[in-house]
């Protein structure tokens, strides 16, 4: 296994009396689109601007391509594509100048036509940035991530307020920069982006990482998967949990109505129609009922507003 | 996710990263030049460092009807002054102004991700303010002479226009930084703008330290403002500012820079 780009142990931050990253770790692996996905205050920012070299950190260590980013700033800041979660552009300047200047900085910028292309930003012309759509200044802070050609790309919330159009316009070019070698960790509190655009996510609530994995593993790992069908009433269920594997549970209720919940997988839906075959059983419905990332996400942070 | 074809018709982009900072010079050049440019096509910073010294050299002429500035011929009195309205404009309003904007726009942070070193960013708003400067100076100095201005002192009096015109940008860029670093944008345009009147006013930029009373002279006198006007006054008055205008500015610069150093929030 390669090295970590990303590796944060115990990192803590407060602002005050409040602790925004409490004991927070987390590894980022090389090549990958890693989300970190959690509700509004759960400490995200604070993370990934202390990856950023922004700040040192409290307690703990944070390293990132194998440098600690508030030392090495110097060194990391060619490599390393910052999108801000808001701003970053002169109230004045239009979004080409703005590109072009952040590309001079660079050695091998990208060719700017073609980005603003690729993203759109052509249709802003000479409009300065503080005159901009809300989507415009979102894509112009992807563009000036993105234009220096960075190995490791910070992406804090990068769709957030974006039409639907250019937020798949942005998944794309996540997807592409993954595709052609770059590490892309992005903050998000949209399930449907976690889940769509990212091998690996962190869950962060409070401050810490409360569940890590690919979007699959977590989405099942709450095993609240359950399969519904409907058949004639007064099945045997105690021979039904019987023949299914250990720990599935299987109950009628309402009459005629099934539910059997437990690890929902394809061995368990062959070995339940295996039965229903054997019983000469006709099911009327069948519903498999996977729970999403949204409801694993909704489990584990609580469903109370903040 | 599923893949799908981006639909929009774009020339390839070679995403595949490749990283690296452009070299120093190219950097600084381009932080330079941008900060220029965006200066340029600023109406308000215009107005106030370009606009505003240009009418009240103008008005100087007939200064005798607004204001008794003493003894000698007005415009004498009043370019020396204008000029030293125009760095005091440049060197702390307008930068005071522009960089608090710049904060909170996250310009100042943005760039600070960016491989551009943080000295280079203040390098290039000096330079920016140095060039804005010397525009004022040959505009104001041509002006004020096409308006009859006959200074003395030759070359040593330009030597000392270029050396308190350095040390009065270090005592008030400082200054206008110190502002803009630690106060929000509102509150700096607020300042800014407000220190400015006061300074315009009273702070014996324009106004002869010897028209005020005796009381106040003694405090102009160590003003940052009252030490530029008096200096430049003096310096092409043909007898030189001596040594209190040039030691009170280099002590606001060093003050100023320690407290900006120490206080300034880039965020």
């Amino acid at each position: 296994m390669t090295s970590p780009a990303v590796e944060v142990r115990d990192l803590v931050m407060r602002y005050g009396a409040t602790t925004a990253v409490d004991c927070l770790s987390l590894d980022v692996q090389p090549g990958t689109i890693t989300a970190i996905l959690g509700p509004n205050g759960a400490g995200k920012t604070t993370t990934i601007e202390t990856c950023e070299g922004f700040r040192a950190p409290q307690s703990g260590t944070v390293r990132v391509l194998g440098l600690d980013p508030f030392v090495d700033a110097t060194a990391l800041r060619p490599r390393v594509g910052v999108m801000l979660q808001s701003g970053g552009a002169w109230s004045g300047s239009r979004a080409e100048e703005m590109l072009r200047h952040i590309a001079s900085l660079h050695a091998h910028p990208l060719d700017v036509p073609s980005l603003v292309e690729r993203l759109g930003l052509g249709s802003s012309g000479r409009t300065p940035y503080r005159r901009m759509s809300g989507g415009q200044q979102q894509r112009l802070s992807l563009a000036m991530a993105v234009v220096g050609r960075p190995e490791l790309l910070f992406l804090d919330e990068p769709t957030a307020g974006l039409d639907p159009q250019a937020r798949r316009a942005t998944w794309d070019l996540v997807s592409e920069l993954r595709d052609v070698g770059a590490t892309v960790v992005l903050t998000t509190h949209f399930m449907d982006e976690a889940e769509a655009l990212s091998d690996v996510v962190h869950i962060v609530d409070a401050g810490q990482v409360i569940s890590s994995g690919t979007p699959a593993e977590l989405a099942t790992s709450g095993a609240r998967n359950t399969i519904r069908f409907t058949a004639r009433p007064g099945l045997d269920m105690p021979a039904l949990m019987a023949a299914l594997p250990h720990g599935t549970k299987a109950e009628e209720s309402p009459t005629g109505r099934y539910v059997v919940s437990g690890d929902v997988d394809p061995t368990l839906l062959s070995t339940l129609t295996a039965w229903f075959a054997t019983q000469d059983v006709l099911v009327d419905s069948l519903l498999v009922e996977r729970q999403t990332l949204e409801d694993r996400f909704l489990d584990l942070t609580g469903r109370a507003l903040r | 996710m599923t893949s799908h074809a981006t639909t929009a018709a774009t020339a390839p982009l070679d995403l595949t990263p490749r990283p690296g900072a452009a070299p120093t010079r190219q950097m600084l050049r381009a932080q330079s030049v941008m900060e220029l440019r965006l200066l340029s096509r600023n109406g308000e910073q215009l107005l106030l460092t370009l606009v505003i010294p240009v009418l009240l050299l103008v008005m100087g002429t007939r200064s005798t009807d607004i204001v008794d500035l003493g003894e000698g011929r007005a415009i004498d009195i009043i370019t020396p002054g204008v000029l030293a309205l125009a760095v005091l404009s440049a060197s702390f309003t307008s930068l005071a102004i522009a960089t608090g904007f710049e904060r909170r726009y996250g310009v100042i942070k943005r760039l600070g991700a960016s491989p551009l070193p943080r000295w280079g960013l203040l390098l290039g708003k000096i330079t920016a303010v140095l060039v804005v400067e010397a525009v004022q100076i040959v505009l104001l100095c041509g002006v004020g002479l096409a308006l009859g201005w006959e200074p003395s002192g030759g070359v040593g009096a330009a030597l000392w226009l270029l050396v308190l015109v350095a040390l009065g940008t270090a005592a008030f860029g400082a200054l206008g930084l110190l502002i803009a670093g630690t106060l929000r944008a509102e509150a700096t345009l607020a300042v800014a703008n407000l220190v400015y009147v006061l300074l315009l006013v009273g702070g014996g930029l324009i106004v002869p330290l010897s028209r005020y009373p005796d009381s106040a002279q003694k405090i102009l006198e160590l003003l940052p403002s009252g030490a530029l006007g008096e200096g430049l006054r003096a310096a092409f008055d043909g007898g030189g500012p001596g040594l209190l205008p040039v030691v009170v500015l280099a002590v606001w610069a060093l003050v100023a820079g320690l407290l900006t150093s120490r206080t300034f929030r880039w965020e």
